[in-house]
């Protein structure tokens, strides 16, 4: 590892450029520069034409006209109905984060304790479902929770309601199918972290007279930090920006940013407004993004 | 277990949450009542309906070409991108690279799908290309976020890699493209198929974004089922989702197979593999 620097490039001559711009022009055109664009989209007006905006750049009589409209992000500050939509994704995503991480954190740990063979066992049985269909999962729960689902069926059936309860299309519904199909995503890192764990770590304390539930909250917990914001940045940032979930198990009163975005891109065709609303989101996410890339660069460097 | 009963206790709570749902899809799908939540008694006919509902039957192939593309691809860029920052000091743009692949993995699906879908459409205009929007536009877009997650796998399989095999090839003179070839991609094949899986299921799955880039022309079949689910229970879904239930459960079956014949070294190798995946 001494002559780390050195090394590579006497392996890689001259095709070492090649190997590198492949991947990097392919990401740079089609994963950062469609960013740019819905920035420059964003700051267009709505228009009745193909594509559906003004342009942002017109060039014509050797001047260079640069029209830039704030009015769309204005607009979304001002009407409620954009405000809520965000507060109420942040909301649903983090009471989602929470619960995922109450049920996921003893479920990995107890994968991580369990003797080495039925490790990858459990390990496959976690993660199966989410090689699935996301879709399908989503769906299963409409067939649970509606009026005359299976829940409902079984309680009117046991004698315990009269009439059924309702649970789909309620903001109970979009947590549970937050929960539901992002599990495995917070169980895989922090299983992934506290097999690492130094076993040796949790005996020094409990040699040192340390009680079981100190040794958790001291040790245990701290060491398993990274796993911990890894896990919650995997169900957060996406749940922020869900579409599926709220659609098929939200009501109409589930305001959330992923179904508003949707409709003003689909329904209304304004394309400058759906543009303003991704700027925010990704605004309000960028800061999440930012601690799951140090997170995961720390764990690529190790 | 034996010291945390707890754990133990809600690892099979845990499970039991995430299989009971989709046991309850499966015993459905042989009701024979339309109505999916009041059994009528077995029936198979809706795997019959299914396999005549042709809209369906040409979304899946859809799906399945563009998967199989889509996974190919992003199985060489991604592979590509973990050698580059496994392997390579540093470089201009390391840092933009190694942001452009994890941020894919967490990015909502819906900004991802109109950034793409606005860049399709600046670049129709600028170039003329791609003059329609379809099986095409829906590969790039599924390549792209694919090889984020291949290449995550990859770099963890890369860095358990001895490098001082690779080294003496090298030294006795083989050139970087043959020692690659000969030598790095054999050891880390695990890797490349559990990548490639990943990203045919990823892909085969994806609505969102797929919604977004496509044309009239390509209607994938998480379109189909979506607009079919949005009107309600439908006994020919459940039957859908249990054969798809079936092909992973069968294909996770034997990988675990594989797994546990190869021995327990690498078997800890790939392990890593998978956990790294997400």
């Amino acid at each position: 590892m001494f002559n780390f620097t050195v090394r590579p490039r006497r392996l890689f001559g001259p095709g070492r450029r090649w190997v590198i711009a492949v991947p990097l022009l392919w990401l740079t055109l089609f994963f950062l520069l469609p960013f740019g664009i819905v920035l420059k989209i964003s700051l267009s007006q709505a228009a009745i034409s193909i594509p559906p905006y003004s342009a942002v750049f017109d060039y014509a009589n050797e001047t260079l006209n640069i029209i830039l409209t704030f009015g769309n992000y204005l607009f979304l500050a001002t009407d409620s109905l954009y405000v809520s939509a965000y507060w109420g994704s942040v909301k649903i995503a983090l009471l989602a984060t929470v619960l995922c991480l109450l049920i996921g954190y003893p479920m990995a740990y107890a994968m991580a304790r369990a003797p080495a063979h039925w490790q990858l066992v459990l390990l496959l049985l976690v993660m199966l479902p989410s090689w699935t269909s996301f879709l399908i999962r989503v769906y299963a729960w409409m067939g649970i929770l509606s009026n005359n689902g299976l829940i409902n069926n079984v309680l009117i059936w046991a004698g315990l309601i009269d009439s059924p309860i309702r649970m789909l299309n309620t903001n109970f519904a979009v947590i549970l199918g937050i929960v539901y199909a992002y599990l495995p995503f917070m169980v895989l890192p922090l299983y992934a972290n506290l097999t690492r764990l130094d076993v040796s770590l949790l005996e020094a304390a409990s040699d040192l007279g340390s009680r079981k539930l100190n040794t958790l909250l001291r040790v245990t917990l701290p060491l398993s930090k990274g796993g911990i914001i890894a896990g919650s940045m995997l169900v957060f940032i996406p749940a922020v920006g869900e579409f599926v979930i709220p659609e098929l198990l939200g009501g109409p009163s589930t305001l959330m940013i992923g179904k508003v975005l949707w409709a003003e891109f689909f329904h209304n065709r304004d394309w400058p407004v759906a543009s303003a609303l991704a700027m925010v989101m990704l605004a309000i996410l960028i800061v999440p993004i930012a601690l799951f890339h140090r997170y995961q660069s720390r764990e690529l460097e190790e | 277990m034996r010291k945390s009963s707890f754990s133990g206790v809600m690892l099979i709570a845990g499970l039991l949450f995430l299989y009971l749902p989709m046991l309850v899809l499966v015993v459905y799908s042989f009701n024979s009542s339309r109505l999916v939540t009041v059994w009528a008694g077995f029936s198979t006919r809706w795997y019959f309906e299914l396999m005549r509902d042709e809209q369906i039957l040409s979304a899946v192939w859809i799906s399945l070409r563009i998967a199989f593309f889509s996974a190919s691809m992003a199985v060489c860029l991604g592979t590509m991108a973990a050698f580059v920052m496994v392997r390579f000091a540093r470089f201009r743009g390391k840092t933009a690279l190694s942001s452009m692949v994890t941020a894919p993995l967490v990015m909502p699906e819906v900004i991802t799908g109109l950034s793409l879908l606005l860049l399709f459409v600046h670049m129709a205009q600028l170039i003329g290309w791609p003059e329609d929007r379809g099986m095409v536009t829906i590969w790039i877009a599924h390549t792209t976020f694919c090889s984020a997650y291949v290449a995550v796998v990859v770099a963890s399989r890369l860095r358990e890699v001895d490098l001082s095999i690779e080294e003496a090839a090298m030294d006795l003179g083989a050139r970087p493209l043959r020692t690659f070839f000969q030598i790095t991609l054999p050891m880390i094949a695990p890797a490349l198929a559990a990548g490639w899986l990943l990203a045919f299921t990823l892909s085969l799955d994806d609505l969102v974004i797929a919604s977004f880039v496509s044309g009239p022309g390509a209607t994938t079949l998480p379109m189909v089922v979506f607009s079919s689910v949005r009107m309600g229970v439908s006994p020919k879904i459940n039957a859908l989702a249990t054969l798809i239930i079936m092909a992973v459960s069968l294909a996770t079956l034997m990988a675990w197979y594989v797994m546990r014949r190869s021995e327990s070294r690498r078997r800890q190798a790939m392990l890593q593999d998978m956990t790294a995946g997400r």
